[in-house]
Formats: structure tokens, C-alpha cells, sequence
């Protein structure tokens, strides 16, 4: 929990990169005056881009739910929207989310981290002909969604697991394999078979070393390697 | 400059629900579709809708869409046209069944249909009792319907180009509109994207206040670039506003809080609403509420270093009730006020929601100067007014607009697209060279205004003069100052010349279609002297002769904002309904 705040001056090493003019990255150390009011990271980060307007990142809702502001704070990757400055030790060190190319600054390429999204085929396919009105769903496959479709896309998971840093070309990584599941697990869905083919490969999927840190990192509070854990399963049982 | 050129059939700007909705439809045609947008589309302000979309499914109790067309006529004040909120109320449930057929994981009855909850002011039987139309995803329907349309258009192969913002609309001398050209954020380049048909989908401008449930990206970019075109804004003085979204952060907190025995109280602590309605106290309607803060706030009793808010106090409250009825308003507190609600009064100002004004459309979503269709433009979403929400929106109404308007402008582009030439016209140089001469101002510009400070002092003019209630003398004001501001955010200045992802030149580009949608926000404001749904005036008071304030007589009408010397024209609201008899005109009251 926050507590009250006063005006305060709070020290950052922040990750640096302008391709237009540096020759490498560098960590700039930069303090910053913040208000009682700035309360979240990403209220320090508004303050500092008044200060120097060159310093670039993304945002937009600042409540957590679009999935813009991912970065890694000291060390670990979260949403700046949701994270409390005073919560965090000076200087706070921040950087771009690893593992993908830098553009700028804290601005990372995301495309491979899409591409793999795109490649587990990301929504519901039904061949039967389309119904007058909505197809039914008990509230109890309904259910098996929950945790799945949450998801808002900012890449803390897949960019904190080890097997996508070595091979994100390759394994399909957390985020990937959650939305992965959630249309396995949509009743409304006839392509599990399909599914379960496309992932099965040395790579997709099994690359997934169980090492949690999605789990650690989610700001959504979601469980990709639960249901990576769940893919396997259906795997298993369908070879036997 | 180097200005490359694209050609397509169909140019989409903004990849929110309207957006992608039509792009679904257009894409699925099989037309040549790009979706520009300056956000990756699931970061979209859709994205941030909570509660539910309306339909009338009658999947728990009986429903019908006259009843839902006749509570939404109620709810606009009669101000929403009658043709195009027919044209919405009927096709709810078949664009909802769509979005579901989609994928869209709605909460479920019983029987498996889709779930719908109760909200404020849908009523069965033409206003007799609540009825459950709201068709919800838990409190994320938002979310889950904007990725679920983000999915559909992977599945319909659209072209989406990511992270670009779209400059300014391009215009023949004839009016007709022949497309946009857009900077990718990526390399700083300038591209033009030419098209049959062009379709704004660009959201609204929330930015302009100071205090906004909005996120950062809503600063009307699309409202912006039409105004510059020529093209008149409608009803722009109508704004939704919540009593009590938290101080700076914006964030809603419910009216719950005060359900449950909230107090709000001025800078000595004073329970001020004794002062403003004696026997609801606190629980009075919003706009009274929303009123009283505001005066409050003008007369120097506000809260804080700038006096800028209110104080919601249930410090008096039992943890436990708290903790029992109130945890997300305690969990949201905390995380956005920085404010445990048991020990300590969550600071609170009336904050700015909805933009129920726009680009005028009509029920096609064809873009309309006047009654004159624009050949090639169309607008659907929160930027654009059809108008169905009039001076006050219903809610769940806007991602129901999103739905019909983006399926109906995205069908109306396939008509016209499929009996257009081969052939696309040449663009005109001049419209081009304006583009970029905006651009290079911002470039180059030097001993300027600084960005965020000018946008700031734009967000206090309006939170200050444009809010909830407003007064004549702050009104006129107001235009003075708004119109000082322009003059600053002509020439601002970023230290930034580089041109990789530069978001201070971004920055400095949206201030300049904040402006606009401000200007016409101030001026319509100012020269609408009645009071009707979220535009309440302390000259047009509660009368015999004129109900709420209310004055058929003479403002019956949509305001039209120009441009081009701040001209004001009206034109009539639209009583006629497409099939059904007329919601007739009487006093709003609940």
C-alpha cells in the first residue's frame, strides 16, 4: 500500500538510445522533482519528458489495461502505470524490455513478439454454418476462459522468459502459448487437432523450461504456465 | 520533404472498436483495406469500456428495440436524431450476435446465452421499469470486445499500419475527399495514402480537460484534421461528465461510494452539498452534484495547492463495510490517489468521459456538411456524431455505436468503393504542401511555447470554464482564453529535432487537434443559451416556462461549428424516425 507522499526528489539511471545520434546505449543519471500527486512510475516518467522532451516511451490508459508501458523496472519487467515510485529503490533503473531490438530509448520492436502471437491462429474458428443468434456456451465452459483472455498484449511475460530470449524466432513464448490455450479452451472452437499440430515441434512449445518467471512478472495476475502446462496435457493424452 | 505514396480502396484511421469493425467488413469484401493507427490496435481506448454493450436480446426478461430507442431519445434530450437512433436500437442485437459469432467472450446465463445486467436509464415498456440489456464481459466488455475484433481482422488478413499518425485529411478541389497523409513514428517519414473512400475512425478528445477518464492517445486527432478540412464539428458542447473521478489521475471512482454513506467536503471541511439540496444531500442527481463541486471549487473553497478539487470522505465508515462493499473503490484509491479511504478523504473532481459531439454523419456513416454528403469520407465511433447520443449519452450506447456505425460506414465504402473509376484522381500538390508545412513549422520552430505546458493551461481553461456546470460570464471568458491559447500552440517548440520515434513532435501535432476540438467545445458552449442533458447554465435555470432550463422554442437544433471564423450555424434535429412514430418531445425526468 502507498503511503501518503510529500514533494520529493527521486533519482533514475534510465536506458538511452537515440539511433539518429548515439553510437551505443548508455544509462543517463537524471533526478527529477515529482509532486504528492505523482504517485506511479508513470507519473515520474510524464514529469521527466517535460524536462527533456527527447526522452521516449509509450503510454496511453495509465490504468493497466492497454498495455503500453511495459518496461523493465529495476530489474524486473511491469507496466510503469501500475508500479508505485516510492516502492521502488533509488536510483530506479530503467530500461527497455529485454530481449527485443531497441528502437529508442525504452521503446523496444515488438514484432516477433506479434508474429508469434499471430502464429497460434489468435481467434475462434467454426466451420459449422453461422447461427441466427449467439451459439450457447454454459457459464461453466464460459469459466475455462478465465485467466486466458485477460491478456492485454504488453510482452512483460514473454521478454522475462529465458527460452524466448534465445529463441524468439522459434518458441512462441508465454503470451503466444496463453492466447494459444484460450482458444483451445473456447467450446465454441473445432480446431483444437489443429491447434495442438501447430505447436508440436521441439521448439513452439517445448521450449517451456517451467522456469515461472511469466507468472512472476504478469501484471494481469495471469498464469501462462499453467496453460502451457494444460497444451502438454492434451498432448500427452492424445498420443496415447 | 520525400513524400512516398500508397494507393488502396479503403483507408481506415483508428483501430478502436469502429474502426476494426469496419475494417472486418471491408477486409471480408475482399477491398484493398489499410487500418492506420497511431497505437497498436488493442491499445485502442476501446480497450478501457467496462460495463457492457446494449441490445435488446431479451435473453433474461422481455425487451424490445423501441423500448431501447425510446429510453435513448429520453437520454439525449431529444437532441439525438431520430432516423439514426432507430437505425442503432434495431440493429443491436444482430451486430452484438456478430461480435459473439466472432468470439467474444461474453458471461453466460443459465441457458448459455449471452449474459445482460441492468444499467442507468434502460427501462422496458417506454420507461416504466429497469430492464437487463447491457450485454457484458465481467467489467472488461471493453477489452474482450476489442480483441476479439482485433482477432477477426488477423483472420480477414487487414493491413494494419501500426504506430503511424494520420496528418491531415486530403481534399479535391471539388470537396471530395481522396485520402490522408500519415507519419510512421518509426523512421519520421511522410506518406500519403490514397483511397476511394476514407473512414475516420479516430476516437474522441478527452484531452481537452484537465481531469478525463480518457487516456493519453484521446486527443480527437481525427475532429482535428476534419476541422482543418473545412468540415464543420457538431453538438461539440456536449461532454459527459462523472462527479467523482479521482484528483489528477482521473480514474472513476463509483457513486456507490456515496450509496454507502460518502460524504464530499470542501477545503474546511464543510459538508457542502447541505448547502445545495437539502434532503438528497450527497446522493442529489449528478449534475447537481457535479454543479455544486464546481462552484465550490470557482469560489476558492477547493482542496490542495491549486484548490483544484473536493474532498470524498468515508473516514466515518466501519473498515469493514468498507472492505465488504467497497473494495475495488479501496483498491483503486490506493493505487491511483496514493490514499487509504479508511484512514484518509479521497480527493475528487468532476471528470470529463464522453465527447457526444463530432464529425457530423448521418446513419450510413457518410460524412455530411450541412445535408451534403462528402463523396469519399465517412466517420463512425466517438469522433463522429450520427447523432444518437444527442446532449447525453446512455450508457453502454457508445460500444453499441461503435458496432452499427462502424458495420453500416464500413458497407456504405464497399457500395461506393465497387461503383467508383479505376482510375484515382490526381491529389493536388497544395493539400499535400499544407501537411507538411504543419510538420515543418513544428521541426523548425524555435523560441516557441513549450508543449506540455501550453496543453496544460488548455486542460485548466476548459476544466475551468467548459465543466460540468457553466456559467455565462466564465463562457465568454473562456473563448477569450482558448482563443489566446491557440495562438501559443501555432507556435510551440520541441528540443527534439530528431527523427526516429520522436513523440515530442507527436506531442506538439495532437495539441494542434486538442485546439480545435476545444475551440468548438468553448464556442458552441458559449452561444447555446439553454441548459439541456450534460450542457447546464446558471442563465437557463429550472423554470415553469422552460423545464430544466430546457427551450425547445429556440435550441431544438444541432449546433455547427466551422473553422474557418469561428462560424455557428444550426441545423434541425431530426424528429422522424425511419419506420416508427416519433418519441415525442416532453420533460426529462427520471
Amino acid at each position: 500500500m502507498a503511503t501518503t507522499s510529500i514533494a520529493r526528489t527521486v533519482q533514475f539511471k534510465i536506458y538511452r538510445y537515440d539511433p539518429d545520434k548515439d553510437a551505443a546505449p548508455y544509462l543517463q543519471d537524471i533526478t527529477v522533482d515529482l509532486d504528492p500527486s505523482d504517485r506511479k512510475l508513470l507519473d515520474a516518467l510524464t514529469k521527466l519528458k517535460g524536462k527533456d522532451d527527447s526522452l521516449s516511451f509509450r503510454r496511453s490508459c495509465r490504468e493497466g489495461v492497454c498495455g503500453s508501458d511495459a518496461m523493465n523496472i529495476n530489474g524486473k519487467n511491469g507496466l510503469a502505470c501500475l508500479t508505485d515510485i516510492d516502492s521502488l529503490a533509488q536510483p530506479i533503473t530503467l530500461r527497455p524490455l529485454p530481449g527485443l531490438p531497441v528502437i529508442r530509448d525504452l521503446i523496444v520492436d515488438m514484432t516477433q513478439f506479434f508474429k508469434q502471437y499471430h502464429s497460434i491462429k489468435p481467434y475462434v474458428v467454426n466451420n459449422t454454418p453461422v447461427p441466427e443468434r449467439e451459439r450457447l456456451q454454459t457459464p461453466e465452459q464460459r469459466e475455462e476462459l478465465n485467466g486466458l483472455y485477460e491478456c492485454i498484449l504488453c510482452a512483460c511475460c514473454s521478454t522475462s522468459c529465458p527460452s524466448f530470449w534465445w529463441n524468439p524466432d522459434k518458441f512462441v513464448g508465454p503470451a503466444g502459448l496463453l492466447a494459444a490455450y484460450r482458444f483451445i479452451a473456447d467450446t465454441r472452437d473445432e480446431e483444437t487437432n489443429e491447434r495442438l499440430d501447430n505447436l508440436e515441434d521441439p521448439y513452439r512449445l517445448f521450449r517451456c523450461h517451467t522456469i515461472m518467471n511469466c507468472v512472476d512478472v504478469c501484471p494481469k495476475h495471469l498464469n501462462p504456465t499453467k496453460a502451457i502446462g494444460k497444451i502438454k496435457e492434451l498432448m500427452l493424452s492424445r498420443a496415447v | 520533404m520525400k513524400v512516398a505514396k500508397r494507393t488502396f480502396d479503403a483507408v481506415i484511421v483508428g483501430a478502436g472498436g469502429a474502426g476494426m469493425r469496419a475494417a472486418v467488413t471491408l477486409a471480408e469484401s475482399g477491398l484493398k483495406t489499410a487500418v492506420i493507427s497511431k497505437v497498436f490496435p488493442t491499445r485502442s481506448h476501446t480497450v478501457a469500456a467496462q460495463g457492457g454493450v446494449s441490445a435488446s436480446l431479451g435473453n433474461s426478461e422481455p425487451d424490445h428495440w423501441t423500448w431501447h430507442m425510446y429510453d435513448t431519445v429520453k437520454g439525449s434530450d431529444w437532441l439525438g436524431d431520430q432516423d439514426a437512433i432507430e437505425f442503432m436500437c434495431k440493429q443491436a442485437p444482430q451486430v452484438v450476435v456478430e461480435l459473439e459469432h466472432y468470439g467474444m467472450p461474453f458471461d453466460r446465463t443459465d441457458e448459455g446465452k449471452i449474459y445482460q445486467r441492468p444499467f442507468g436509464g434502460h427501462m422496458s415498456n417506454f420507461g416504466e421499469k429497469p430492464v437487463r440489456r447491457a450485454c457484458a464481459a465481467a467489467d472488461r466488455t471493453g477489452h474482450a470486445m476489442l480483441h476479439a475484433l482485433y482477432q477477426r481482422n488477423v483472420r480477414a488478413n487487414t493491413q494494419f499500419f501500426v504506430e503511424w499518425l494520420a496528418l491531415d485529411l486530403l481534399r479535391a478541389p471539388d470537396g471530395r475527399v481522396l485520402g490522408v497523409i500519415a507519419l510512421e513514428m518509426e523512421t519520421g517519414e511522410i506518406t500519403v495514402f490514397q483511397a476511394k473512400a476514407t473512414l475516420f475512425a479516430t476516437g474522441g478528445a478527452g484531452r481537452i480537460y484537465y481531469s478525463s477518464t480518457n487516456a493519453f492517445i484521446n486527443t480527437g486527432d481525427g475532429v482535428g484534421m476534419a476541422a482543418r478540412a473545412g468540415i464543420p464539428l457538431e453538438d461539440m458542447e456536449f461532454w459527459q461528465f462523472h462527479p467523482t473521478g479521482v484528483a489528477g489521475a482521473g480514474v472513476l471512482i463509483t457513486e456507490g461510494v456515496r450509496g454507502e454513506g460518502g460524504i464530499l467536503r470542501n477545503a474546511s471541511g464543510e459538508r457542502f452539498m447541505e448547502r445545495y439540496a437539502p434532503n438528497a444531500k450527497d446522493l442529489a442527481s449528478r449534475d447537481v452534484v457535479s454543479r455544486a463541486m464546481v462552484t465550490e471549487i470557482n469560489e476558492g473553497r477547493g482542496c490542495g495547492p491549486a484548490q483544484d478539487h473536493v474532498m470524498l470522505d468515508i473516514t466515518h465508515l466501519d473498515a469493514d463495510v468498507i472492505n465488504k462493499r467497497l473494495p475495488g473503490i479501496r483498491e483503486i484509491s490506493i493505487q491511483f490517489a496514493g490514499v487509504d479511504p479508511i484512514k484518509a478523504p479521497i480527493p475528487v473532481v468532476p471528470t470529463c468521459h464522453y465527447q457526444m459531439g463530432g464529425i457530423p454523419t448521418n446513419y450510413h456513416g457518410e460524412v455530411v456538411d450541412y445535408g451534403n454528403v462528402i463523396p469519399g469520407f465517412y466517420a463512425a465511433g466517438e469522433c463522429a456524431c450520427a447523432s444518437v447520443h444527442g446532449a447525453n449519452r446512455l450508457g453502454t450506447n457508445s460500444l453499441l455505436d461503435l458496432l452499427v456505425f462502424g458495420k453500416s460506414s464500413g458497407e456504405s465504402m464497399v457500395d461506393f468503393i465497387r461503383k467508383e473509376p479505376a482510375a484515382l484522381p490526381e491529389i493536388p500538390q497544395g493539400e499535400i504542401d499544407k501537411a507538411l508545412a504543419r510538420v515543418n513549422r513544428v521541426n523548425t520552430q524555435t523560441g516557441g511555447a513549450d508543449v506540455a505546458q501550453t496543453r496544460l493551461a488548455m486542460q485548466r481553461t476548459m476544466q475551468n470554464h467548459a465543466g460540468v456546470f457553466r456559467f455565462k460570464d466564465m463562457l465568454q471568458q473562456g473563448v477569450d482564453k482558448i482563443l489566446d491559447i491557440e495562438k501559443q500552440v501555432q507556435q510551440t517548440e520541441i528540443k527534439d529535432k530528431s527523427q526516429v520515434w520522436n513523440t515530442a513532435r507527436i506531442e506538439a501535432l495532437e495539441l494542434e487537434n486538442l485546439i480545435e476540438v476545444a475551440k468548438a467545445t468553448m464556442l458552441s458552449a458559449n452561444a447555446r443559451t439553454e441548459s439541456r442533458g450534460a450542457h447546464v447554465r446558471d442563465d437557463a435555470p429550472d423554470t415553469p416556462e422552460h423545464p430544466n432550463g430546457r427551450d425547445d422554442q429556440n435550441w431544438l437544433k444541432h449546433s455547427l461549428w466551422y473553422r474557418d471564423g469561428n462560424r455557428l450555424e444550426y441545423k434541425p434535429v431530426n424528429l422522424n424516425p425511419l419506420t416508427v412514430q416519433s418519441v415525442a418531445l416532453k420533460t426529462r425526468a427520471y
